[in-house]
C-alpha cells in the first residue's frame, strides 16, 4: 500500500534558497545541499525544488544546484522553472533530477509532455498547473500561466486529464486563489481534478497546519506539497507526520522516530 | 583500485545520476560503461533503467549488450538491476509485447490494475517485508516505487521480497550474487542505501576473469567523479 507523501518545496535562485528557511542547525540556511540534506532528515518523501529566476542570467546556475543537491540528497527529487523544452528536462534529468516539472510551457504547447514522457518515461513527466477560480458565477477552474499574470480560460480539470493523457506522470496542481493564504488547500479543485486522472496528484498552495494536509488527503491528492509550514522552524517534516499520524493517517516516519 | 570500482550500464535512462550518487555516498567510484566486455565482466555492475522495456531492450541491443547480459547473468556474477532493469532480467513485459527481456527468470511484467483510489503509475512509498533466508533483503522498510508494470510471482529459484499495491506484486528478487529491485534504492533513503552496501559488500565475482582482459582505458577514462554527465540518445 502506496503511503501518502509529504514533499517540501524548496524555492531557489541563482544557486540560493529563497524565502529564508529557519532551522536552528544549519550553517547556511540558503544552501541547497543542506536544506535539502535536513528535509531528508527530517523524514520528507520527496523534495520539489523550484527555480523562480526571473532571467536566463539567475538560471545559469541551474543545474550546477541540482547537481550540489544531488550528491547529498536519497529520496526523488523534482525540478521545474523554466523548463521550455525537452533539452531542458534532459539537462535536469543529467544533472540528478529524478523528475521535470512542466507548467507554461505545457500550456503553450501540450505536445512538450508527450516528448518528454516518451523520452525519459511519464514517471519523470510532472505537470505542474496553477488554477484559480473562474470569475463571476460560472463555477469550476481556469488554468493560469506565467506566475498568475495570465488567464487562460483553460478548464483546469480538463487540462490535468488531457496531460495525463499526454503522457504526464504525476499532476502537481496548486491553487492560486489559496496559494500564500495558509488558509488551506482548495478541496472542490483537488476532488475534481483528481477525479478526472488516473495519474499521482500532489495538492499545492495554501496548506498551514497538518490538519490541511489531511484535507487534502481526504480529497484525493495522493501527496501533500507544503513550502512555508516549514519556514518558521515550528514545525518540521516529522512533527507534521506525527500529526498526521496522530489523525489516522499511515506516514512513513522518520528512522529513529518509530 | 578496482574494489572501489562500480560499473553502470550506460542504459541511456532518467535515473543514472541519482543511481551514481548513491555509489558515491557508500564510498564507492561510479563508472558508466556501455563496453561489452565490461558489462560481461566486471566484478560490481548495476542495471539501472527507467522509462519503456521496449526502448530499453533497442538500446541495450544497439549497443550489443544482450548477449553480454546473459552471459553475466547465468555466470552469477554481482549484478544489482533496479526498475526497468528488474523487469528486463524476465521473459518479457506487457508494456511491449513481443520483446524478449534477458530471461534470467520466467517472470512477465504485467500492468498495474486502477482502481478505487489507485493511482497508475504507482508513485510513492510503500512497505516490504523482508523474506526469510535472504542475503541481501535482509531488512524490512519503507521504498520508494515509480513503475506502472510489475511481476506477479517469485519466479522458480528466487527468493522474493513482496509488497502490496493492487494486491501482491514482487518488489525484490535474489539470487546467488544477483538482486533486483522493481523500487529505486538509490531513492530510498538510508533504507536503500543499507540494502546496496549489503549487496556490495556481500556479493563476490565467483569466476573473476583477469582485470586487463576485460578493462579497456576507454572504460578508464569515463571515471566521471564528481560531476556526472550522461550521454543522451535522443
Amino acid at each position: 500500500m502506496l503511503l501518502p507523501r509529504v514533499i517540501p518545496c524548496l524555492d531557489f535562485r541563482d544557486g540560493r534558497v529563497v524565502k529564508g528557511v529557519k532551522f536552528q542547525n544549519l550553517r547556511d540556511a540558503g544552501d541547497p545541499p543542506e536544506l535539502a540534506a535536513e528535509y531528508e532528515r527530517q523524514g520528507a518523501d520527496e523534495l520539489v525544488m523550484l527555480d523562480v529566476s526571473a532571467t536566463t542570467h539567475e538560471r545559469a546556475n541551474q543545474t550546477e544546484t541540482v547537481r550540489s543537491v544531488r550528491e547529498t540528497l536519497s529520496i526523488p527529487l523534482t525540478v521545474g522553472g523554466g523548463v521550455r523544452t525537452a533539452s531542458d528536462a534532459a539537462r535536469l534529468l543529467d544533472a540528478g533530477a529524478d523528475k521535470t516539472g512542466v507548467n507554461t510551457a505545457a500550456v503553450d504547447r501540450p505536445e512538450i509532455v508527450r516528448e518528454i514522457a516518451e523520452r525519459f518515461g511519464r514517471q519523470c513527466c510532472v505537470v505542474a498547473i496553477d488554477a484559480a477560480r473562474r470569475e463571476g458565477d460560472a463555477g469550476g477552474w481556469e488554468v493560469v500561466t506565467r506566475s498568475g499574470t495570465h488567464r487562460t480560460g483553460i478548464d483546469a480539470v480538463e487540462w490535468a486529464a488531457r496531460a495525463a493523457d499526454l503522457g504526464a506522470g504525476e499532476i502537481l496542481l496548486t491553487s492560486w486563489d489559496q496559494d500564500g493564504t495558509r488558509a488551506g488547500y482548495d478541496v472542490g479543485l483537488l476532488g475534481a481534478v483528481s477525479a478526472a486522472v488516473e495519474v499521482p496528484v500532489i495538492a499545492s498552495g495554501g496548506a498551514h497546519t497538518a490538519a490541511h494536509l489531511k484535507q487534502a488527503l481526504d480529497a484525493g491528492a495522493d501527496a501533500v506539497l507544503a513550502a512555508s509550514i516549514f519556514h518558521d522552524g515550528e514545525e518540521t517534516v516529522g512533527s507534521v507526520k506525527a500529526a498526521l499520524a496522530e489523525m489516522g493517517v499511515p506516514v512513513r516516519l522518520p528512522v529513529g522516530a518509530g | 583500485m578496482s574494489v572501489d570500482v562500480v560499473h553502470i550500464v550506460r542504459t541511456g535512462t532518467a535515473n543514472i545520476a541519482s543511481v551514481m550518487a548513491a555509489v558515491r555516498r557508500l564510498d564507492r567510484m561510479p563508472v558508466l560503461t556501455d563496453e561489452p566486455g565490461v558489462v560481461q565482466h566486471c566484478d560490481k555492475l548495476i542495471l539501472p533503467g527507467v522509462g519503456a522495456m521496449g526502448a530499453t531492450v533497442a538500446e541495450l541491443e544497439r549497443q550489443q549488450l544482450v548477449g553480454v547480459l546473459r552471459a553475466r547473468l547465468a555466470e552469477d556474477r554481482p549484478t544489482l538491476a533496479v526498475c526497468m532493469g528488474h523487469q528486463l532480467l524476465g521473459r518479457e513485459s506487457a508494456e511491449s509485447p513481443g520483446v524478449p527481456g534477458l530471461g534470467a527468470h520466467d517472470g512477465c511484467a504485467v500492468r498495474f490494475e486502477p482502481g478505487e483510489g489507485r493511482r497508475v503509475p504507482q508513485l510513492g512509498w510503500s512497505r516490504i517485508e523482508a523474506p526469510v533466508g535472504a542475503r541481501f533483503f535482509t531488512e524490512s522498510g519503507h521504498a520508494y516505487f515509480a513503475n506502472s508494470y510489475c511481476f506477479r510471482t517469485v519466479p522458480e529459484g528466487w527468493l522474493g521480497a513482496t509488497a502490496e499495491y493492487d494486491g501482491s506484486f514482487v518488489a525484490a528478487l535474489e539470487r546467488g550474487n544477483v538482486l533486483t529491485c522493481q523500487f529505486h534504492p538509490e531513492l530510498s533513503g538510508p533504507f536503500g542505501l543499507a540494502l546496496v552496501h549489503r549487496w556490495l559488500e556481500l556479493a563476490h565475482n565467483p569466476s573473476p576473469v583477469p582485470e586487463n582482459e576485460w578493462r579497456s582505458t576507454r572504460a578508464v577514462a569515463e571515471v566521471e567523479p564528481a560531476t556526472p554527465a550522461m550521454e543522451r540518445k535522443a
